[in-house]
């Protein structure tokens, strides 16, 4: 079966209709955008719900997607790890705890928290591994989206490049974060949407979900699991063998629902920034609850398809094959299901969901990226270098502009160097858990204890990133073949996938990196005063005597019903 | 920012559904083409279902339009 899908016109004319809205909202907030602050922080303006469902898009981009997709049909509803303990605790931890604090003290990115907490080393380092990592993200997102339109559509690689960047520089050029949040909102709403009928189609052919059971059972006996392996999330967890993911539950569970996730949700500035855009310090303590309302069913949406495409790669009479040059292409799934069930018309939506994730992916790092470098390196570094440190706010919108520009542009060229890389979903997540999990062991200790040193923090911040690529050259998933993957220094210990081995890379980087920054931080001078941490050390800061009239818009009740909804799916699904 | 996002939400999905619905009425009797869809409508189902979803979205942005107003 060829790659290639066929569009009519109609297809084309949902595509383009889209195109013309995403652009157009861009068109619409450019007369609002008459200030830095505007242009890179929304004006604190946003709406919990708006700003929730941005929060939770911006994750959902097409990496997200079809990696997902790939791993429902690899490891089955294990995948949903991710989405239930792997995010929803974090999700909790951040509303609750951490945005109090974001948000009161009224920094303008992560990197500033960290400069107002700290010190300007500890803001300078994060900074700038924020800015690598952001633009490698976002060239891998132009690097996909441009390959799949080639493969998929048959348009030529370097336009289909040109063209995506095209787009979302428009929109983010023209209306800045808000441009960006809208836009996801937008996307949201598409994606959902666009692959709701992949869902209904493909569990109505194996029969609904005892259906899918039962057709899964010879699949996976014969891959050396239980039966029911693939349809259950913590039952098969009790050693590593014999489920998948080749990891035991107390690694998901401090890998992946401690580590990984609060190192993601907690401390990555591209989620958080949608959170310190919320009009009120409540409202932004909403926003990561009310995008774990449908976090939590996003599953149902992407990774049950890709458990039934397994049933559906092995029935050869249903003609469904993931396979490229005698290989499976596990990335491939969501594509090749969309091109087995879509007629003319909701293939044109389905195809339209997959280019808006892209592009959630694209903007949202884009509009992070635009604000740690005008606030955090720019006015930080380079404007005082000048030797004129006050610059006036149009100044910065103007650099805000630029930098988003700029972005763009090294996008492109890291979309280049994307191409030599292979699944891009894991080496993803390799250099997240390397510069987060350090990251969330620092903001942690210093949001909670006021002990905590700049210098400890920083030398924290640094090792736990040393000792992350330490292990990672050090370790290798078997049967790995590139050092990219691992092993570029010797190997002294094998995982059995990869996945093992990013969730141990996490656990040792945030280990080593908490570790030294409290021992560190009891043997320096403590020399920012008890005065200077309020609004950003919780011992530190009085509670605040706000009380929010309406049961349903208290963020506490709001916690306890996701937190109850994301037990009772894991009971139902263990 | 003076923009309600429901308005371009709810706009897009209704355009959508009108185009979906319609083209799923035209192409009905085609069984070729939604034998991929395991012989359902899909077009004019979802059709239908963004024509609900995008009226539903608009209709809450008017009417906070319409209060300001008066």
């Amino acid at each position: 079966m060829g790659l290639k899908f066929e569009l009519g016109w109609i297809d084309y004319a949902i595509m383009l209709i889209y195109f013309i809205f995403v652009l157009g909202i861009g068109w619409a907030l450019k007369k609002y955008m008459k200030s830095a602050s505007a242009f890179l922080e929304a004006g604190r303006s946003m709406p919990a719900w708006v700003a929730g469902l941005a929060f939770i898009s911006t994750n959902l981009g097409a990496l997200e997607v079809m990696g997902m997709t790939g791993s429902g049909a690899k490891y089955g509803m294990l995948t949903t790890h991710f989405y239930w303990i792997g995010a929803i605790p974090a999700m909790i931890f951040l509303a609750l705890f951490m945005m109090p604090f974001y948000y009161g003290s009224k920094a303008r990115s992560v990197p500033e928290y960290l400069k107002l907490r700290y010190d300007e080393k500890t803001r300078g380092l994060n900074a700038i591994l924020f800015a690598v990592m952001t633009i490698l993200a976002s060239g891998i997102s132009m690097y996909a989206l441009a390959l799949l339109m080639e493969t998929v559509l048959g348009w030529n690689f370097h336009l289909s490049l040109m063209l995506s960047a095209v787009i979302v520089l428009g929109y983010t050029y023209l209306g800045g974060l808000s441009s960006a949040i809208y836009n996801e909102v937008l996307q949201f709403f598409i994606i959902v949407i666009g692959l709701l009928p992949i869902v209904f189609l493909s569990l109505k052919q194996v029969g609904g979900w005892s259906g899918l059971e039962h057709s899964l059972a010879p699949i996976v006996s014969a891959k050396g699991y239980a039966a029911d392996t693939f349809t259950s999330t913590w039952k098969y967890t009790g050693a590593a063998k014999s489920n998948p993911l080749g990891v035991e539950w107390y690694g998901i569970a401090a890998g992946l629902g401690f580590v990984l996730s609060f190192g993601y949700w907690c401390t990555n500035f591209l989620i958080v920034q949608r959170a310190m855009a919320a009009e009120s310090i409540n409202a932004a303590r909403k926003t990561p609850l009310i995008g774990a309302i449908p976090k939590m069913f996003i599953p149902f949406l992407i990774i049950v398809p890709g458990v039934v495409a397994l049933v559906l790669m092995n029935d050869a009479s249903t003609g469904f094959s993931i396979m490229v040059d005698g290989k499976a292409n596990y990335d491939l799934t969501i594509i090749m299901l969309l091109k087995q069930y879509l007629p003319t018309g909701v293939l044109g939506l389905g195809i339209t969901a997959l280019l808006a994730s892209f592009m959630s992916g694209m903007a949202g790092n884009v509009s992070a990226f635009n604000t740690v470098w005008t606030y955090d390196i720019y006015q930080s570094y380079i404007r005082p270098a000048t030797g004129n440190k006050d610059a006036d706010d149009k100044h910065y919108l103007k650099v805000g502009r630029l930098a988003t520009i700029f972005g763009v542009v090294v996008s492109i060229a890291a979309a280049y160097l994307a191409g030599l890389f292979g699944n891009i979903m894991d080496f993803l997540q390799t250099i997240f858990s390397m510069i987060n999990a350090p990251l969330f062991a620092v903001i942690f200790l210093g949001m909670f204890w006021k002990r905590t040193t700049g210098h400890a923090a920083f030398t924290g911040l640094l090792a736990g990133f040393l000792v992350a690529l330490l292990h990672h050259g050090l370790t290798i998933p078997e049967g790995a073949t590139t050092l990219v993957k691992g092993g570029w220094i010797g190997v002294v210990h094998t995982y059995p996938v990869e996945m093992a081995q990013n969730f141990w890379t996490a656990i040792f980087a945030f280990t080593t990196s908490a570790s030294l920054t409290v021992i560190l931080s009891l043997i320096t001078k403590k020399i920012k005063s008890d005065d200077e941490l309020i609004g950003l050390v919780y011992s530190m800061t009085p509670r605040s005597k706000v009380i929010v009239k309406e049961w349903y818009n208290r963020p506490v009740v709001l916690a306890t019903i996701v937190g109850i909804i994301c037990v009772i799916l894991s009971i139902i699904f263990w | 920012m003076g923009l309600d996002i429901r308005f371009p939400i709810g706009l897009m999905f209704t355009i959508f559904g009108f185009i979906l619905s319609i083209y799923g009425l035209f192409t009905n009797s085609n069984t070729e083409m939604y034998a991929k869809s395991l012989s359902i409508n899909i077009n004019l189902w979802m059709g239908v279902f963004m024509l609900i979803f995008g009226s539903i979205m608009f209709y809450f942005a008017m009417k906070k339009v319409l209060k300001q107003k008066i």
